[in-house]
């Protein structure tokens, strides 16, 4: 008997009991879907993640001053700036960073982040200008009063108008705004990155900050891959430029670097993922729990039937091949509708994450399936074909 | 040329005190040709024979020989065989497959045979008109009526042309009409030479057959060969 014939066997078994079939490929279906779609949101929220940080800038250091030591000087800045000592390092921009007060025309709007530096943070800090123009190295020499202002700064200080050209006071000093930052997408739930205004250095420091230590230095490596080689080099200068006083074991300063940062999240969410997928993994296995309690119904329900056919000459590999192809075939096709609601799933925003489907995941749970359907069930295929005929024509 | 060679078998079900011997001792040969009918009391083992007979139950002991092969020594996969070429099955209660149309049921054995599909159809419908069912062979069991049923029954024992055709009490569950119908095909295949065992409790069923053994206790005490009154 061919293997085709089997298979017909097979749908026509399927066919004869069709809502106890559809019932048991729902539990497969709902297995495969939610490991197929619960992997997916874990990826895309990794991805998330993962994009939110690029955002921040892969290629950029933190030395942030630690406990007002006051370590972190123009100077300092200056001269990690060395194409010598540190010939990975693109970009140095200091930043001396506060808590400010806009005002126009009556209007408030205290920013969280007013931050005064060179015209080289934009690019660090990843902020490009939207509108109207960033300031120049001129304007920090200078110290004139120029500063760009962020997305929510603008719609709050100027609904409607455009903010470009207008004076505005920050803390009580005369600013105008010459730029208004691109949108960025938040870095965090916390803060807002819209809500930010950026000036020179020498402006804000002059107005507001006053000619203290600087809040940290950012500092741009060459490529995201040198990352790591610039950190080394910048700590080098750090360590040979501040004296650490004897007795103390702190160091004045920290190095943050945002790929390490990456690398943490990313680990976070892979552990996410894993644990997503566990979960599904147990309502796939109690799918396939589901599909050998059916086949032993339908193996009882037609014991008859086997013997029937065992009586006009059925060998006992027709029968076992018959069942389990049934028992196949249902994972399969509950499986692959499985695939189909996934996708579907996927195209939706589940909790805020958009799912990216992983290829692989599908393929696993495919097998998975196919897997459990041969393996639960080969015990009840195994039972029916090991009948005598005339005990399974005697069955009631 | 002997088709059946049963050598002194017996068969007992269950152990201790809820023994029972079916068969105690039946020898029979039955050659080509033959239209043999068992009667017999109900309990007198004459299901339990016809059972060892199509292969489906195995004797406690004596020997079975089919067309001169020893039944015991063949394995799973030759008794699949023999029931499949030998032997053409013809239950009390029909034992077709439900939800399967008449035709299909008919060809299950060429299916398992091996034999292709186009065949297997041309042969199903010809063992359908045999049987008068032309008609019929697109209805599934539960349209048709007993008498059809078995008409079918019928025809998927005789598709594969077996050496040997058993009933089981074909006639048990039919009306009178019904009952004519299928001795009539069991007449017509007589006069074709083939071989066929036929179990009953009718008298008059009996009396269609050529040759008449009565079982009482698992022990047959009469044999006679009758001249074939239709």
């Amino acid at each position: 008997m061919s293997a085709f014939e089997v298979l017909r066997f097979a749908v026509r078994g399927i066919g004869a009991n069709k809502l106890r079939s559809s019932l048991t490929m729902l539990g497969i279906l709902i297995g495969v879907a939610a490991v197929i779609l619960l992997v997916a949101v874990g990826n895309g929220s990794a991805r998330q993640v993962a994009d939110r940080i690029e955002a921040l800038g892969t290629k950029t250091l933190t030395v942030q001053g630690v406990g007002g030591s006051g370590a972190l000087t123009p100077a300092l800045a200056e001269a990690l700036q060395d194409p010598v000592l540190a010939p990975d390092v693109a970009s140095v921009s200091p930043v001396s960073s506060t808590q400010a007060t806009l005002t126009y025309q009556g209007t408030d709007h205290s920013v969280q982040q007013l931050v005064g530096s060179s015209p080289s943070y934009f690019a660090a800090s990843n902020s490009p200008i939207g509108a109207g123009t960033a300031f120049t190295a001129d304007d920090v020499a200078q110290g004139r009063p120029v500063i760009v202002i962020g997305r929510t700064v603008a719609d709050e200080l100027f609904p409607g108008v455009d903010a470009v050209g207008e004076e505005i006071t920050v803390n009580g000093a005369l600013f105008s705004v010459i730029g208004v930052l691109d949108e960025k997408s938040s870095a965090s739930g916390f803060m807002d990155a819209n809500d930010v205004a950026i000036a020179p250095l020498t402006a804000v420091q002059q107005a507001l900050t006053g000619y203290g230590p600087l809040t940290s230095i950012v500092v741009e490596a060459r490529t995201p891959e040198k990352v790591t080689d610039a950190q080394s080099q910048v700590a080098l200068i750090l360590s040979q430029r501040i004296q650490v006083s004897a007795g103390s074991t702190n160091q004045p300063y920290r190095i943050q670097n945002a790929s390490q940062l990456l690398q943490t999240q990313t680990e976070t969410a892979d552990t996410f993922t894993t644990l997503l997928g566990a979960v599904a993994s147990i309502s796939l296995l109690v799918g396939g729990i589901g599909i050998t309690n059916i086949m032993l119904v339908t193996v009882t329900e037609r014991t008859r039937e086997i013997g029937i056919r065992k009586a006009l000459g059925a060998p006992r590999r027709v029968i076992l091949t018959q069942f389990l192809a049934e028992a196949t075939m249902l994972s399969l096709i509950g499986g692959g509708l499985g695939v189909a609601a996934a996708f579907v799933g996927s195209t939706f925003t589940i909790v805020g994450v958009r799912p990216v489907i992983v290829p692989s995941s599908i393929a696993l749970a495919l097998c998975v399936s196919v897997a459990i359907g041969l393996f639960f069930g080969s015990v009840p295929a195994n039972r029916a074909a090991g009948l005598r005929p005339i005990d399974a024509l005697r069955y009631e | 040329m002997t088709v059946l060679d049963v050598r002194t078998v017996t068969k007992v079900y269950g152990q201790g005190a809820a023994t029972v011997h079916a068969l105690r001792g039946v020898s029979l040969t039955v050659a080509r040709g033959e239209y043999l009918a068992i009667m017999g009391s109900s309990g007198s083992g004459k299901s339990t024979l016809m059972n060892i007979l199509g292969c489906l139950d195995i004797p406690t002991t004596g020997q079975y020989l089919l067309d001169g092969v020893d039944v015991s020594r063949l394995n799973d996969r030759q008794l699949a065989l023999v029931r499949n070429r030998r032997i053409g099955f013809v239950f009390q209660s029909f034992n077709l497959i439900p939800r399967t149309t008449a035709v299909a049921n008919v060809e299950l054995p060429l299916a398992y045979a091996g034999i292709k599909a186009a065949e297997r159809r041309r042969r199903a419908r010809g063992a359908l008109d045999m049987v008068g069912l032309a008609q019929r062979g697109d209805h599934e069991p539960n349209q048709l009526s007993g008498g059809q049923q078995q008409r079918v029954a019928v025809a998927r024992a005789l598709v594969t042309e077996p050496a040997l055709v058993l009933a089981d009490e074909p006639t048990g569950n039919l009306d009178s009409r019904s009952t004519e119908d299928i001795l009539g095909i069991f007449d017509d295949l007589h006069a074709a030479g083939r071989t066929i065992l036929l179990i009953t409790h009718e008298e008059d069923v009996a009396a269609r057959a050529s040759r008449l053994i009565r079982l009482v206790d698992g022990q047959i005490v009469t044999d006679v060969r009758q001249r074939v009154l239709a």
